[in-house]
């Protein structure tokens, strides 16, 4: 059977975890080292996995499957398809960015790294996961170290706050969609948590697709920041530390709509198309309310955290128009948005760590100090105005053409997105780039460092080549997402 | 009158045989042991408990179902697991009580924890009425006096007092209960009386009756609401040891009493005191929970959490399925364990600081990483956070809820569980985030050492490894039906 | 060579960005060479771009387009990478490739952040070529969109450091960063309308090939999303008409430009009047009137009324100005609103001769606009530079000190004015001619239009070159230099030559204006 590559992924942040526990807690350079080299290997197992995907191949790859609670048909069962290879992927990148960045993080790193670790293995085994249980193993694995990481390393005036709000908002999403779960395991009678056997052998009547959708759709949507349920999740970014905004909302915000559409759209397909027509006016108001708010903030963060939620939206909104453009679109943008706004974040983080302000208009001659940095946030800020030739544009343009597909209306209301997105994004740019350096700051502020650079690189590096070249990315989400199409009925 | 004794009846009360050995030889060391060598007393105690440990689980495995002792115990594979979780609890029990001033060199201690010990076996194993009023008296009379056994502490005495008070009552009131149902039925064991209140011999709102005093008195052992009240001035009153011996093992045995009284008496008004329950655990759960959010202490804080983790373990109960009963099983197996951690915890930082307040844990994370590591997983357990065996404990009696379509209970049941998370979470922050009174970090004992990372590393494989440990539940669920 | 003629649009095409990335891996901070290089390497599609244009009556045609090329772009939306180039494009495309070079020449004088400058410029250029040679509505629109960038940052950072503007709320921010955002947002907003409708089109047509395209939607019947085509197609005009109105810029969509072009550097407002402006008369040439040809012609009235009011107060606007420089914005407005009013006349009477001629009229007339268009920023620039003011009341005289550039300046001014014998004359004389029976009235108000634009060239010669000297410039202005002189004369050569013999670029115009309205 050969290497299980996937499991590989799944276990080894987690066992690096442990080990950087044992590791003498007042030496951080080696911890810092360790955590750096885990998170290499991590990233490029995670290449190796999306290059690895053949997009004419079966609809899951890498598929391992091992006994874990057989008297209820729990398995450990990894595998991914066309959508979860690039979210592998994306979650690779993230940790090795986010711990890169986070090498001016002193204050008990090894307990950081550990529980960022697990935060990772909790993701990683989300995207793999083929067993119900499993996912909602690791789905909880992945959410719950957000907690500590948030409240111990976050900033110091709201991450206590900040940190229960997303916490309980997370959970109490993630326990009703697990009831919803239970409700489909026990109602088909199979006796698995199997995901494939659901797929294929279930036919759940639409009486109970149409009773059960909702709770598992919004128990996972809550953590994709759907309105009305994304209020914690500008809260968090901004309380959380550098890394952990960059995790948060690069890939955990990802989870939560890949989950949706997992177990939700995948496993009720009837149920999705009967309650859709009201879930995407719920979208809609996520991307065009989330602009607007995005528009009005002064916390660099908070804009960049309200600029989220309006492109989570879109994701949702891609993902509720149930036809082919608006799921590959859906599919990219959160590869797309997880690059753009974990580069958002990295760049703040370090004008932070310097400045110790995020209020823009205190803000300002960034360009000068970290020119490197001033370009990439503003590749990252084309990305996120959909320009075209980045990979925002890619991901946002199927969606609209898939809710052209569906309701016509909905794509000329959130198109007003665009424009407001571009209008705070280039106000951001101009006043915190480009304006003049305030006085209390000349002197105080240097060059980022090469390996900062490195990472910045690489997340522009990802949302070009995807906006110039789609096919890198596309195939295997088409293929991913025609196997959804197949159960939603084509359209 | 048992008839001839076969090898077969001895095995079955090969655990309680042993412990009185234990005993016996704890007895005798007291006496015969210098004053100076007394310390060697726990030791003893543990090496016994895990000699007993081996033995049950070596030899006392039931083949069959079957009620032994003239209809007295039921040999099967509920009690079975009963014990070893008895045992292992007494043994880590024992273990943390090491160096825990004013028991730790006092002989009578071991001797009552063990009889208690004893009675809680056979707690498990009753199938007789009789047997289960002698049973839970056995295991109750030692803990009032352990619980008051501080004599020189206020606290300690008034708890003491306190549950001997109320568990007499509430005893006397089960006792009720049980007298009532033997007029009526005839009969005094519990697997005979199904077939009698089948056959129409108990009058209906008796029954219901009878059902009620039960389970005030069996409430009582398992502190669900509205039986709830002793539990945190006990708790916190109580030597912490023995603190965590009630809120652990006395829980446990309760509910395995519970679940074969309920099932075996009275499946045949199954409706009713499902209805009952649920509503019992709804309130525990909430009661628990909420009055957790103001607790200062950290003992009665568990006390609170230990109310609310008995209404989820009634959900269990409730679905009166095998998964059900299974599903119960493997909670109690899980909240044991991550409860001794707690308390092993409680007991070691008590030792360094001489605090239970909450605010005291500040900085724990800064002081002891590791030990604020133990902590963090026992409370996330209690939480019910993956990989970590509370987790597939909650999963599991919510699936049970949902399975027997009790769903109303299942929502109630998860939405609870952010409660809980919540106050959980609180504590950890203090761990994490507060500043410590002394960078100095905390001593612990070896004793204690060992007692919290078994507990922990058994959290963790029941997180993890769920398959075997939820074979031995399913298979303890399946010899009821 | 064969390589070369099946991939000569797409050498074209990302030469410049190639050119560019070069520039930026130059080592060191040598200014002078990154200069050089990067004015090297704008001849290069500039070269690539004569081949095209003389190996352009041999190669095959391909449903009217030649040099065609395909490849898979965006599979999933099934959109290609599709190119190709008609007489149209091909002119389009030949006015870029010149005016970059002579637009990179002209900035030499550039001295903050040379290599970013450069690369920037050659990165625009590539955005507006991409706009010409695309096949597929996507392409278009991607290339559309991407062209803004480069000249957004040109604008912020590069444009005139002085001045300030207030916003609401008493803000107060520099003026050059208020035009750059006001650009930006305009055509952003306007593109919104345009991206919908390509969404639209695209869904309903399940391709972006313009070629299919071309053929299925105008001939769509029946209903769309519940609403008849038409409407659908009168709303869908409307979205596509109103992005391109806001580049060209039509009247009222054109507030942005006077800003925009105040403040861009020179060489940047060179590229805006000259071909940026073109982008959008090009998308009405190639997208709205293929594609709508029944909207186009019913709502042709209003095109023309607006460019009849573009014509008018654009030159009305253009003789209030006292800065030297928004005064040849607003010409622009002026001489773009000619090229609205023979696209309008050409769509509402299309087939017919008068069309024929008015449309040739304004694909010329964009050319020639942005011949002088770029000639006469580059002179406001180069007087710029030496009087660091643009308010026409501090000049006066000056032509006795500068000849050679008031020379120069008078011949620009005169080719825009549309004196015959320059290019100016030709096109508009074509745009009129054609668009005189088809819409009388308009033409004739248009014609006193032209009236005003005699004026205010007047009045910009007058107030620079004639009346009393102002003695303050005194020593203080030198002549024009051989930098410069190498910048205007290619640009003058092109005036000339359109002026006296325009068939050269007239019969491949009209090559395509047969073939696609003929």
């Amino acid at each position: 059977m050969g290497f299980d590559i996937l499991s590989a992924i799944v276990l080894l942040p987690i066992l690096a975890g442990v080990v950087l526990l044992f590791l003498p807690p007042k030496n951080h350079k080696l911890i810092y080292s360790f955590a750096l080299a885990v998170a290499l290997v991590t990233f490029l197992l995670s290449i190796v996995v999306y290059v690895g995907f053949d997009a004419n191949g079966p609809a899951f790859q890498f598929v391992k499957q091992y006994d874990w609670l057989p008297q209820l048909g729990i398995s450990y069962h990894v595998g991914v398809d066309g959508i979860a290879a690039p979210m592998v992927l994306l979650t690779g990148v993230v940790i090795f960015t986010g711990v890169i960045i986070s090498q001016r993080i002193d204050d008990r790193p090894r307990e950081f790294f550990a529980f960022l670790f697990l935060l990772a293995s909790g993701v990683f085994g989300v995207f793999v996961a083929l067993d119900l249980f499993a996912l909602f193993f690791f789905y909880e694995i992945a959410v719950f170290p957000m907690y500590l990481l948030i409240a111990i390393w976050g900033w110091k005036q709201s991450r206590e706050y900040a940190a229960m709000k997303l916490t309980l908002y997370l959970f109490i999403g993630s326990v009703i969609a697990l009831v919803g779960v239970l409700a489909m395991y026990f109602t088909s009678g199979l006796n698995t948590f199997d995901f494939v056997r659901l797929l294929n052998e279930a036919n759940f009547s639409l009486e109970f697709q149409k009773l059960w959708f909702p709770f598992v759709f919004f128990g996972f949507a809550v953590l994709g920041g759907i309105f009305p349920f994304h209020n914690w999740s500008p809260v968090g970014h901004v309380a959380a530390p550098t890394a952990v905004s960059m995790f948060h909302a690069g890939v955990l915000m990802k989870l939560g709509a890949f989950a949706a559409l997992r177990v939700g759209i995948m496993l009720m397909p009837e149920g999705a198309q009967f309650h859709m027509w009201w879930i995407i006016l719920l979208t809609l108001i996520n991307v065009v309310y989330g602009a607007f708010i995005a528009m009005t903030q002064t916390d660099f963060k908070f804009m960049i955290g309200y600029s989220s939620v309006s492109h989570m939206g879109l994701v949702a909104m891609g993902l509720a128009t149930l036809n082919h453009d608006g799921l590959v679109g859906a599919s990219i943008q959160m590869v797309s948005h997880g690059v753009m706004t974990a580069l958002f974040f990295a760049v703040v983080g370090m004008i932070y760590d310097q400045a110790h302000t995020r209020q823009i208009p205190e803000l300002g001659g960034m360009m000068k100090i970290m020119p490197f940095a001033g370009v990439a946030f503003i590749i990252g800020g084309l990305v996120s105005m959909g320009m075209p030739g980045f990979s925002g544009f890619v991901a946002e343009f199927p969606i609209f053409m898939g809710v052209w597909g569906e309701t016509p209306w909905i794509a000329i209301v959130a198109a007003i997105s665009i424009a407001v997105t571009a209008a705070y994004i280039l106000r951001a740019v101009g006043k915190v780039f480009f304006g003049e350096l305030p006085e209390g700051l000349q002197g105080h502020m240097h060059d980022i460092k090469i390996s900062e650079k490195l990472a910045l690189g690489i997340l522009c590096a990802i949302m070009i080549a995807i906006g110039i070249f789609p096919s890198v990315i596309v195939p295997m989400v088409e293929h991913g997402v025609r196997a959804v199409l197949a159960l939603v009925g084509g359209a | 009158m048992f008839g001839s004794i076969t090898p077969d009846m001895i095995l079955a009360i090969l655990p309680e045989l042993s412990l009185l050995v234990v005993l016996t030889v704890v007895f005798i060391a007291d006496l015969v042991l210098p004053k100076e060598r007394n310390t060697w007393l726990p030791w003893i105690t543990a090496a016994g408990l895990a000699a007993t440990f081996v033995a049950t689980l070596l030899f006392a495995r039931p083949v069959e179902n079957e009620l032994v002792w003239g209809g007295m115990l039921r040999h099967d594979l509920l009690a079975y697991v009963g014990k070893l979780l008895f045992i292992f609890t007494a043994f880590v029990t024992t273990l943390i009580s090491v160096k825990f001033d004013k028991v730790t060199g006092k002989g009578e201690y071991y001797f009552l924890m063990l009889a208690s010990t004893i009675g809680m076996t056979l707690m498990a194993a009753s199938a007789d009425v009789v047997m289960l009023f002698l049973a839970i008296e056995t295991t109750s009379i030692p803990l009032y006096v352990l619980a008051g056994f501080m004599t020189g502490d206020n606290k300690s005495t008034e708890a003491g007092f306190k549950y001997l008070l109320f568990g007499a009552m509430t005893t006397a009131v089960m006792l009720y209960g049980f007298s009532l149902l033997y007029g009526f039925a005839g009969t005094t064991n519990l697997y005979a009386m199904s077939a009698a209140i089948a056959a129409g011999s108990v009058p209906g709102p008796v029954l219901v009756g009878t059902v009620v005093l039960v389970l005030l008195g069996l409430g009582f052992k398992v502190a669900i609401f509205p039986m709830h009240f002793w539990a945190p001035d006990v708790y916190e009153g109580a030597p912490t040891p023995i603190t965590a011996f009630l809120s652990t093992a006395s829980k446990a045995a309760g509910f395995l009493v519970l679940i074969r009284v309920m099932l075996a008496s009275f499946p045949q008004i199954l409706a009713d005191w499902q209805l009952m329950l649920g509503v019992l655990a709804v309130a525990s759960m909430f009661v628990g929970n909420v009055v957790a959010l103001t607790q200062k202490n950290i003992k009665r804080l568990l006390a609170y959490s230990g109310i609310a983790h008995a209404g989820y373990a009634l959900l269990g109960v409730v679905a009166a399925s095998e998964l059900g009963v299974a599903s119960v099983v493997y909670y109690l197996l899980v909240y044991v364990v991550t409860n001794l951690a707690s308390f092993g915890i409680v007991v070691i930082v008590w030792r360094a600081i001489g605090s239970d307040e909450i605010e005291d844990y500040a900085g724990l994370s800064r002081r002891s990483p590791m030990l604020a590591l133990v902590m963090l997983l026992a409370f996330l357990s209690l939480a019910g956070i993956p990989p970590l065996g509370g987790f597939i404990a909650k999963v599991l009696v919510f699936a049970a809820a949902v399975e027997a379509n009790l769903i109303w209970l299942a929502v109630l049941g998860v939405l609870n569980s952010i409660i809980g998370l919540y106050y959980y979470l609180i504590v950890l922050k203090v761990v994490y985030l507060g500043q410590p009174k002394s960078e100095e970090p905390i001593a612990v004992a070896p004793a204690h050492g060992v007692a919290i990372v078994a507990s922990i590393l058994l959290v963790l494989l029941l997180g993890v490894v769920i398959a075997p440990g939820f074979d031995w539940a399913l298979a303890a669920a399946a010899s009821l039906f | 060579m064969d390589f070369l003629n099946s991939h000569l649009l797409s050498l074209i095409l990302f030469s410049p960005v190639v050119a560019a990335l070069i520039v930026l891996l130059l080592p060191g901070e040598n200014k002078t060479l990154a200069r050089r290089v990067a004015f090297v390497l704008s001849l290069v599609p500039l070269a690539l771009t004569l081949v095209a244009w003389f190996g352009f009556d041999a190669a095959p045609v391909v449903d009217g387009f030649r040099f065609q090329e395909q490849t898979v772009w965006y599979s999933a939306i099934n959109s290609n990478y599709h190119l190709g180039i008609d007489g149209l494009s091909l002119s389009m495309v030949l006015l870029t490739t010149i005016l970059t070079p002579i637009a990179i020449l002209a900035s030499f004088s550039v001295d903050e952040k040379v290599k970013a400058y450069m690369a920037l410029f050659l990165a625009l250029e590539t955005g507006m070529l991409g706009v010409f040679l695309s096949l597929d509505l996507l392409l278009f629109f991607v290339f559309w969109e991407i062209g803004l960038v480069p000249m957004f940052f040109l604008i912020d950072q590069w444009g005139s450091a002085k001045g300030e503007r207030e916003l609401w709320g008493g803000m107060k921010v520099p003026a050059r960063r208020y035009a750059s955002f006001k650009f930006m947002i305009y055509t952003m907003a306007g593109s919104l309308g345009l991206l919908l409708a390509i969404q639209m089109i695209g869904v309903v047509s399940g391709t972006f090939d313009l070629i299919s395209i071309f053929q299925t939607w105008p001939a769509l019947q029946g209903e769309l999303f519940g609403l008849p085509v038409a409407t659908v197609k009168s709303i869908a005009f409307w979205a596509f008409a109103i992005a391109f109105a806001i580049k060209v810029p039509v009247w009222p969509f054109h507030t942005w430009l006077p800003d925009a072009h105040t403040e861009a550097p020179t060489a940047g407002s060179m590229i805006l009047a000259g071909v940026l402006l073109k982008l959008g008369a090009y998308g009405f040439l190639r997208l709205v009137l293929p594609l709508y040809p029944e909207q186009a012609q019913q709502y042709a009235g209003v095109l023309a009324l607006l460019a009849t009011a573009a014509i008018v107060f654009g030159a009305l606007s253009a003789w209030a100005q006292t800065d030297f420089k928004r005064l040849v914005a607003y010409s622009s407005v002026n001489h773009m609103g000619f090229v609205v009013l023979g696209i309008a006349a050409a769509a509402y009477a299309a087939g017919t001769e008068s069309a024929t001629i008015a449309m040739n009229g304004a694909v010329l007339q964009m050319f020639n606009h942005g011949i002088s268009a770029a000639a006469m920023f580059f002179l406001v620039g180069v007087i710029y530079e030496r009087t660091h003011t643009r308010d026409l009341e501090k000049f006066g005289g000056l032509f006795p000190l500068v000849p050679v550039y008031g020379a120069l300046l008078i011949l620009s001014s005169m080719a825009s004015l549309g004196l015959p014998g320059l290019n100016g004359f030709v096109s508009e004389f074509l745009v009129v001619r054609g668009a005189w029976p088809i819409f009388t009235a308009y033409t004739a108000i248009s014609m006193i239009g032209l009236f005003f634009t005699g004026a205010y060239i007047l009045k910009g010669i007058a107030k620079t070159l004639h009346g009393p000297l102002n003695e303050h410039w005194k020593g203080h202005i030198s002549e024009i230099n051989r930098r410069e002189l190498l910048v205007m004369a290619p640009l003058v050569v092109l005036m000339l030559w359109l002026g006296f013999w325009p068939a050269w670029l007239l019969n491949v115009i009209n090559q395509a204006v047969v073939a696609l309205f003929g």
